[in-house]
């Protein structure tokens, strides 16, 4: 399993540098942003991974709710960390994306705010967990903290349609060239397995951890 | 004939409150503070002021909150009383709801006593009227409280609960804050394209989500094992 794991990171970043490449090299720029455009190419897929991260993590909240096993609080934790780190990386190419095709580092565009604020309920969720000592109640806590927070996300997804925005409206394969769309989902699969690895990684820490705090409770 | 569950934890909570009001004074001149603070940020701009006028007084009211929430639940946890509480005999929702309730009318209360500081420190009255902003107040408030009586909690058993609880509830309530302030201002500034209604129900669904999803997950929350 452990091999085959990290056979998954090492796939994952050779689809991604292979994506970049594509991206940055073979594909051709965009008719009105130009070459600015290109970021897209890594800048979508972490949108897409840092939300599968959160489904996946309202999935182990679930489980946990209903069954209380430890494997699933620690998915949970590993998956929280992924998605938080990917949206928190999604806020810095919004921004680098901004700052050259709206004149500004950050607008106050309802998608962006969103996308800050749900990087920002989760990141108290790393924090909750953190601040409890208890095995059961920290699962308990943040497994209830995440199921709340997720509600949040529909939010972030339709925002660009519930207010007027700034943001570009989601694009699919039939407004976008195919020479575009191949990198994108080269680079999509890349960063999904990436992201699958750093949990796996992650969840193997939650769990030796588990296991110390287990021995150490009389 | 025995007074539903959550009337019951209503009526306590409301006493409690009542009884060290001298507590409830304070978290009011500490919205009020912040409600002066805001205009020492902005500038002397009586028009800037009174253009978000809304704005200030929402935030007064979410930093409030933190205060009186946070309250709620720290005599809860004193000589374990909410295990006790939890001993009724009735399910962890009623409890949650009771208090929900209480801290609607705590965190209404003081939403409706900053009014007064609001019209005369930024100079505004509402053009549609007082009742219409105590309504859009109740409903803001019961944004913050939904969420914010569940987050209480879950906070009260957590260390560093003081830092908690505003950041769990902080980014979670941004839509319900950027409703109530729309909503707000267009009550104060009025509605000429027919916008109060969205904002409304738009705070009432979040209220509603919110209030039905943080009652289901109570029990979680509280009771041990």
């Amino acid at each position: 399993m452990r091999h085959r794991m990290h056979l998954v990171g090492a796939l994952g970043a050779l689809l991604l540098l292979t994506g970049s490449a594509w991206g940055l090299l073979g594909a051709p720029s965009e008719r009105y942003m130009g070459n600015v455009q290109r970021i897209m190419y890594v800048h979508v897929p972490t949108a897409w991974i840092a939300l599968v991260a959160f489904t996946a993590a309202l999935a182990c909240a679930v489980a946990w709710l209903w069954n209380t096993r430890w494997r699933s609080d620690h998915a949970l934790e590993a998956t929280v960390e992924v998605g938080t780190v990917l949206g928190a990386l999604l806020l810095v190419q919004g921004s680098i994306w901004a700052r050259p095709t709206w004149g500004v580092w950050w607008s106050w565009d309802p998608r962006l705010t969103s996308s800050a604020v749900m990087v920002l309920m989760f990141a108290g969720i790393l924090a909750l967990r953190g601040f409890v000592d208890d095995p059961r109640r920290r699962a308990d806590l943040s497994a209830v903290a995440t199921v709340i927070a997720y509600v949040n996300i529909p939010i972030v997804y339709f925002s660009v349609r519930w207010w007027n925005s700034l943001h570009q409206l989601q694009s699919s394969p039939q407004t976008v060239d195919a020479t575009m769309v191949a990198p994108l989902r080269i680079n999509a699969f890349g960063m999904l397995f990436l992201a699958c690895w750093f949990a796996w990684m992650r969840m193997r820490a939650a769990e030796s951890r588990h296991a110390l705090e287990m021995e150490e409770e009389p | 004939m025995r007074r539903p569950a959550p009337l019951v934890i209503l009526r306590r909570d409301l006493l409690q409150e009542w009884r060290g009001r001298a507590r409830l004074g304070a978290t009011l001149a500490f919205g009020v503070t912040t409600l002066l603070l805001f205009s020492f940020g902005a500038g002397p701009d009586p028009d800037l002021l009174r253009a978000h006028a809304a704005g200030y007084l929402w935030l007064a009211i979410m930093l409030t909150s933190t205060l009186s929430l946070a309250e709620s639940f720290r005599a809860e946890m004193q000589n374990q009383a909410l295990d006790g509480v939890l001993l009724l005999p009735t399910d962890a929702r009623a409890v949650y709801y009771g208090k929900l309730a209480a801290n609607l009318v705590v965190l209404c209360g003081l939403g409706v006593a900053m009014l007064p500081f609001v019209v005369a420190l930024y100079d505004v009255v509402p053009v549609l009227g007082f009742p219409r902003l105590v309504g859009i107040l109740g409903l803001g408030c019961l944004g913050i409280a939904a969420p914010g009586t569940l987050y209480a909690a879950l906070a009260a058993r957590a260390r560093g609960r003081d830092v908690l609880l505003p950041l769990l509830l902080f980014p979670l309530v941004v839509p319900a804050l950027l409703a109530a302030v729309s909503a707000t201002g267009l009550v104060i500034a009025g509605d000429p394209m027919d916008q109060l209604g969205g904002w409304t129900r738009l705070l009432a669904a979040f209220d509603a989500v919110y209030a039905a999803l943080c009652g289901a997950l109570f029990a979680r929350v509280v009771e041990d094992g």
